[in-house]
């Protein structure tokens, strides 16, 4: 049924239709309306029978009372009288026979098949003409703000789908009967199906049924990277571009919040077990989720004055707007889930007092100390890792100092070391907070640059240069102990290494210096020390993150839980997210079996 | 939310004392550890280290000095008045063990942190010399508390209004001069005190523990401004310190990283005044 279900294409609602036979016109303006006007025969009586050319509205109105469930018995062309019902096919509905009109879409002539019932809303294409339809319309883009203009505000740059588009992009889903998208996500949203819901202009059941899945579906919307995820393994994506599937999970996490459609879902049953989550970052907050809608009391606790981790602190404010973290944050609170702030797990509470007072507890403490690349200078005045300079913007809003009392990290040359989506941030940061001229220096070419395409590609419209296959070897100060800029050699790729990516090789004497007055270093996380230092009987990889079951979450520690950066190194919002739910799922498996 | 039970006025008002409410972080706080503190939602987040607790209420002493915007905010807080964030304990615990003769040398604020160093030393059961120093008596702090903790007690000040006149060091050189029993020193004060003083302990080659107070912003390890050089390698104060070996410590670093943000903070002050 559903493959010749073309509700889904709104987008060509208005039907330009012909008759197969004498190929003249069937659309007539009546009264400034436009109509479809047929000729049938309805209990042996000829009649005249109007038609709306909008598939949303599809009715039929007749020059006789016709009531629900009785049929035509023939529709004829009112020109060459020919009749237009047809033995090709039946209704997929209700089994009735079907008239054949020719309809027009992307310049094409495609037969069209409406169902003789009246009432009946059945109406379709055959299935290879609606994939040629769906194939023909193109991605849609979001629109964005001016590229010159957002260099000097921190207003979120794309302004996110608008409804027609959004319908569009949505229309343009093949609903796969084996959808590999859900298989990339890592908290598997049933994408083909919330999709088919916008299609269907349920914008509100569409976020529910992602929140089914995800709790942070306009957080997730913005910063997942849905091109190494769900749109990867879009079908669409092998001819053509696929799917926006993040495009539009935003689209829908806007519509409700906007339009104040968000329900609080009532948990009925409540468990007498208590759960523990230190830290109140993407993974803390899905674990908080999925266990307080089982009936678990949680209470998170947060380290920092603000709720969110890297969603607050980290990503910048023309990204992902704080608005809406505190938004999504809200929610959880009003599902009843607790969060304490100030809270430094490990010196205020031992995660051995935790697990007096709770019975399980969870680990998403994130990413911990900020690395350097431990050359001569780096403590020098105006050189920052990468958590610093986000967090006084960010976090401390210094963007805003001196209204807020955190100053603000100025610099009219500024160099960013790395290639992440982090180093991408902090350039597009120090643009707008006043820089002239903002560098991004990586060790290996373009192609390996890690960052997200999208990032990659704003930060270069927004002017933002690029010096690849460069690595500082020094950084260089002026009397008063503040930088002025770093010495730098090139580098060309030799072997690809244990990662797979072509391991960077100093070229030799070709050192070079660039000249900057704020340099930033974003080469990534070490793990924070601070919560093992009082549980040492959590079991620490060669690395220092954590070790856990990958099946379960569980640490070495029993009913203690981690996930996230702390144990995987810096990776992204929605595989802690990932984490948090296989954590949360194995926590309910296991204290259910246990009373 | 965390309330100020009382308020002091010190040193004419330039140095303030705040009792706050905060029986969690009483319950764990030790010697040498520190909390941060904002005031308000557009605050910034201010590492201060902890003069006293007291458990039984429930309630840590902060003392601090009002230098710009933000600390001039707060002393426009009174008892009963609320700040928005306190959080800690943060830092490690500064080693407080018995080891015989100790000196411990306080400057200006720092004696507020050397006070609670002090008491857990006491506890130890070490002998106690004290030398607290200030600009000139008014500025003096905490000397009543400091003389029922320490055996002996010298007090210096720079213009001779009260006590010894002169800097902290001269004392201190004479003790090293004439005891041969000091096993330790802790010195707390400002960044140019505490070079001297290492640089006087380094010559009689006796260990000397510095309390550093870098530029920090979340206190937990995670931004890495409070970035140290110390025996040539970088530590964050806020999760290997605040105290270090202070013959080890780049106090030059620290002072020029320390004036990074002087200009920001006269334009703070003088936006707030506007």
């Amino acid at each position: 049924m559903l493959e010749y279900d073309v509700k889904y294409l709104k987008f060509k609602t208005f039907l330009n239709t012909y008759c197969p036979h004498c190929n003249n016109s069937f659309n007539v303006k009546r009264e400034g309306k436009e109509l479809l006007v047929f000729k049938a025969i309805f209990k042996k009586q000829e009649i005249e029978l109007l038609m709306s050319p909008y598939l949303d509205v599809f009715e039929m109105e007749a020059s006789v009372p016709i009531q629900d469930g009785e049929k035509l018995s023939d529709l004829i062309c009112p020109r060459c009288k020919t009749s237009l019902v047809t033995k090709e096919r039946t209704c997929d509905e209700c089994g009735s026979s079907v008239a054949k009109l020719i309809i027009t879409a992307y310049s094409k002539l495609l037969p069209f098949f409406i169902c003789l019932q009246h009432g009946c809303e059945w109406h379709g294409l055959t299935k290879a003409d609606e994939r040629i339809i769906k194939l023909k319309i193109p991605r849609q883009e979001m629109p964005a703000q001016d590229q010159k203009l957002r260099t000097h505000n921190f207003v979120e740059v794309p302004y996110g789908l608008t409804t027609e588009l959004a319908l569009l992009e949505a229309g343009r889903c093949l609903q796969c009967k084996n959808p590999k998208c859900v298989e990339g996500c890592p908290v598997n949203i049933d994408i083909p199906e919330f999709i088919k819901l916008i299609c269907e202009e349920k914008f509100d059941e569409a976020a529910k049924k992602i929140k089914e899945r995800n709790v942070l579906p306009a957080v997730c919307g913005r910063v997942c990277p849905q091109e190494d995820q769900c749109e990867q393994l879009c079908i669409l994506g092998i001819k053509d571009k696929p799917v926006a599937i993040g495009n539009l999970e935003r689209f829908v996490a806007d519509f409700e919040r906007k339009m104040d459609l968000v329900k609080i879902p009532l948990i009925r049953k409540k468990l007498n077990k208590r759960i523990a989550v230190v830290g109140s970052g993407p993974g803390g907050v899905t674990v908080a989720a999925d266990l307080t809608l089982l009936g678990y009391a949680v209470t998170i606790f947060e380290a920092l004055h603000e709720p969110g981790g890297v969603l607050v602190y980290g990503i910048p404010e023309f990204r992902l707007p704080k608005s809406i973290v505190h938004f999504e944050l809200d929610y959880l609170k009003k599902l009843g889930c607790k969060i304490e702030m100030n809270m430094v797990i490990g010196n205020i509470f031992t995660v051995d007092e935790l697990l007096q007072n709770f019975d399980a507890v969870y680990i998403g403490v994130g990413a911990g100390l900020p690395l350097f690349m431990k050359i001569p200078g780096e403590n020098l005045c105006n050189v920052f890792s990468a958590n610093e300079y986000l967090t006084r913007i960010n976090l401390m809003k210094a963007y805003k100092f001196p209204e807020y009392d955190t100053p603000l990290p100025k610099g009219d040359k500024v160099t960013v070391i790395g290639g992440g989506n982090v180093a991408m941030d902090c350039a597009r940061n120090a643009l707008r907070t006043g820089a002239n001229e903002v560098t991004i220096v990586y060790r290996r070419s373009r192609k390996e640059l890690p960052a997200r395409n999208e990032e990659i590609h704003h930060a270069e419209e927004e002017g933002i240069k690029f010096k690849l296959l460069t690595s500082p070897i020094s950084f260089a100060g002026n009397d008063n102990n503040w930088v002025k800029g770093m010495e730098c050699v090139r580098m060309e790729l030799g072997e690809p290494d244990d990662s797979g990516r072509r391991r960077p090789i100093v070229i030799k004497d070709s050192n070079f210096f660039i000249e900057s007055d704020l340099i930033v270093v974003a080469i990534g996380n070490g793990p924070n020390p601070i919560i093992f230092s009082t549980t040492p009987d959590v079991k620490l990889n060669k690395w220092g993150y954590i070790e856990v079951n990958p099946e379960t979450m569980e640490t070495s520690k029993e009913f203690v839980y981690a996930g996230g950066d702390i144990v995987t190194g810096s990776a992204t919002v929605i595989q802690a997210m990932g984490a948090g739910r296989t954590a949360a799922n194995a926590i309910h498996k296991k204290l259910s079996s246990t009373k | 939310m965390y309330e100020i039970v009382q308020k002091q006025e010190m040193a004419k008002g330039t140095i303030i004392r705040f009792d706050i409410n905060a029986p969690k972080i009483a319950a764990k706080i030790k010697p040498g550890q520190f909390v941060i503190v904002r005031v308000n939602e557009t605050g910034e987040r201010i590492p201060l280290t902890v003069a006293d607790v007291d458990r039984f209420s429930g309630t840590i002493t902060i003392i601090f000095q009002v230098v710009g915007k933000s600390t001039a905010l707060m002393r426009s807080l009174n008892a009963g008045d609320f700040l928005k964030d306190v959080v800690g304990p943060l830092g490690k615990e500064a080693p407080t063990t018995k080891l015989g003769t100790i000196i411990v040398v306080g400057g200006g604020t720092g004696i507020a942190i050397l006070h609670h160093l002090t008491k857990a030393l006491k506890e130890a059961g070490n002998f106690i010399i004290g030398i607290i120093g200030a600009r000139e008596k008014e500025m003096l702090i905490l000397e009543e508390e400091m003389r029922l903790l320490c055996d002996e007690l010298i007090v210096t000040t720079d213009d001779g209004s009260y006590g010894m006149q002169g800097f902290v060091t001269q004392p201190l050189e004479k003790y090293l001069g004439e005891r041969h029993d000091i096993k330790e020193v802790y010195a707390i004060g400002p960044i140019i005190m505490m070079k001297n003083i290492c640089t006087l302990t380094k010559k009689y080659n006796i260990k000397t523990m510095v309390s550093l107070n870098p530029i920090m912003i979340d206190g937990t390890g995670m931004c890495g401004g409070c970035r140290v050089t110390v025996g040539n390698k970088t530590k964050f104060c806020c999760v290997d310190g605040p105290d270090f070996d202070g013959h080890e410590v780049d106090f030059e670093e620290l002072e020029k990283r320390n004036s990074m943000y002087l200009k920001d903070e006269k334009d703070a002050l003088l936006f707030s005044i506007k």
